[in-house]
């Protein structure tokens, strides 16, 4: 018996069927991360009265969206592209201009007294309105908030706000509250 | 000068491939334990919109999903080309969608209810209507914390 001490089995077709199970796995895998914009939802109207909250003309930043997907800010046609920069100025009113929002003063932790902006964003959109276009401005508008609250952070802590520890990121949350209110649903503009 | 020895009988000696299998199956376990099989087989036509301010959707367990969109040819013949809402495997109408979140909430340990995302995975090309009809519902069933489903723009 000559062959009797080479007696290990042979491991070699065992990279074969690991393969054949590594294939496997790596066709069915979907490694998609699902991400996406996080919105909260209104809590559901209890009656008329409570949504008609009492908010100054000039503290609202109307964006309406009609069936064709044109955009209507402040009662002027705008493109997309441009939203986003007229909501920050709105919102900062950095001029303290009359037409734009009040400012009120609020302790903040880090900041002191601070005068933060009354504006809130009221969007509106018709049943007709594309769902890509209606994406396109809610991004433009949280754009807008995200980049306020990087340049504060940067301004005061020297960081972007993502890399603030939470206390501060509250602050900065106080300074900009991300106040977008989107309109009871009508049927606007029909066809 | 040295003399260039060979030891044994010649020939290269074959490289082991005794480590193979160990690699392979490292990679093997990676994928394992990373996939996720899809769920749902998808009956609408779907293009998710992209934006730029996107957020990733922390905790896959404790979202439920709701699609909207056109239905995909094989199903138009039934159920038209007017965007349709798909919950789970099935074509849906608003109105299912109350007993569509108390079942992923009963389904949940009651106090993860709270942190109950729902994700909107809507077509580019669908009218914000349907939309809508679902945001109102899903305000009605307190069904507050919702996402909408976005890819990453490539600029």
């Amino acid at each position: 018996m000559a062959r009797r001490e080479n007696s290990d089995i042979n491991a070699g077709s065992m990279a074969d069927i690991a393969f054949l199970l590594l294939i496997f796995f790596l066709v069915t895998t979907t490694m998609d991360v699902d991400t996406g914009l996080t919105r909260r939802l209104p809590p559901p109207a209890q009656n008329q009265d409570d949504t008609e909250v009492d908010v100054k003309k000039r503290n609202i930043f109307v964006v309406l969206v009609n069936s064709k997907n044109q955009l209507q800010v402040q009662g002027e046609l705008m493109q997309i592209e441009n939203l986003k920069e007229a909501c920050k100025e709105f919102v900062a009113n950095p001029n303290d201009l009359e037409n734009m929002p009040e400012k009120e003063e609020i302790e903040i932790p880090y900041f002191g007294l601070y005068r933060v902006s009354k504006g809130v964003v009221s969007l509106q959109n018709d049943r007709g309105t594309e769902y890509g276009t209606y994406i396109a401005v809610q991004d433009a508008l949280i754009a807008a908030y995200n980049e306020l609250r990087d340049e504060l952070a940067v301004k005061r802590f020297g960081k972007k706000y993502d890399n603030l520890p939470e206390d501060q990121q509250e602050a900065v949350r106080d300074v900009f509250p991300q106040r977008i209110s989107e309109a009871e649903p009508k049927n606007i503009g029909g066809n | 000068m040295a003399k260039f020895t060979r030891k044994g009988k010649g020939g290269t000696p074959a490289i082991s491939t005794a480590s193979l299998p160990d690699i392979v199956f490292m990679l093997l376990f990676f994928f394992m334990v990373t996939t996720v099989m899809r769920e749902v087989e998808m009956k609408i036509k779907l293009r998710i919109p992209e934006a730029t301010q996107i957020k990733k959707l922390e905790k896959k367990s404790l979202v439920s999903y709701i699609y909207i969109g056109e239905p995909i040819p094989k199903y138009q013949s039934f159920f038209g080309t007017e965007p349709r809402i798909q919950l789970n495997d099935k074509f849906a109408s608003v109105s299912d969608i109350r007993q569509f979140i108390e079942s992923e909430r009963a389904a949940r340990d009651e106090a993860e209810v709270p942190l109950l995302t729902t994700s909107l995975k809507v077509d580019d090309e669908c009218e914000m209507g349907i939309v809508t009809d679902v945001k109102q519902e899903l305000r009605e069933v307190q069904a507050l914390k919702i996402n909408y489903s976005t890819r990453k723009k490539v600029e």
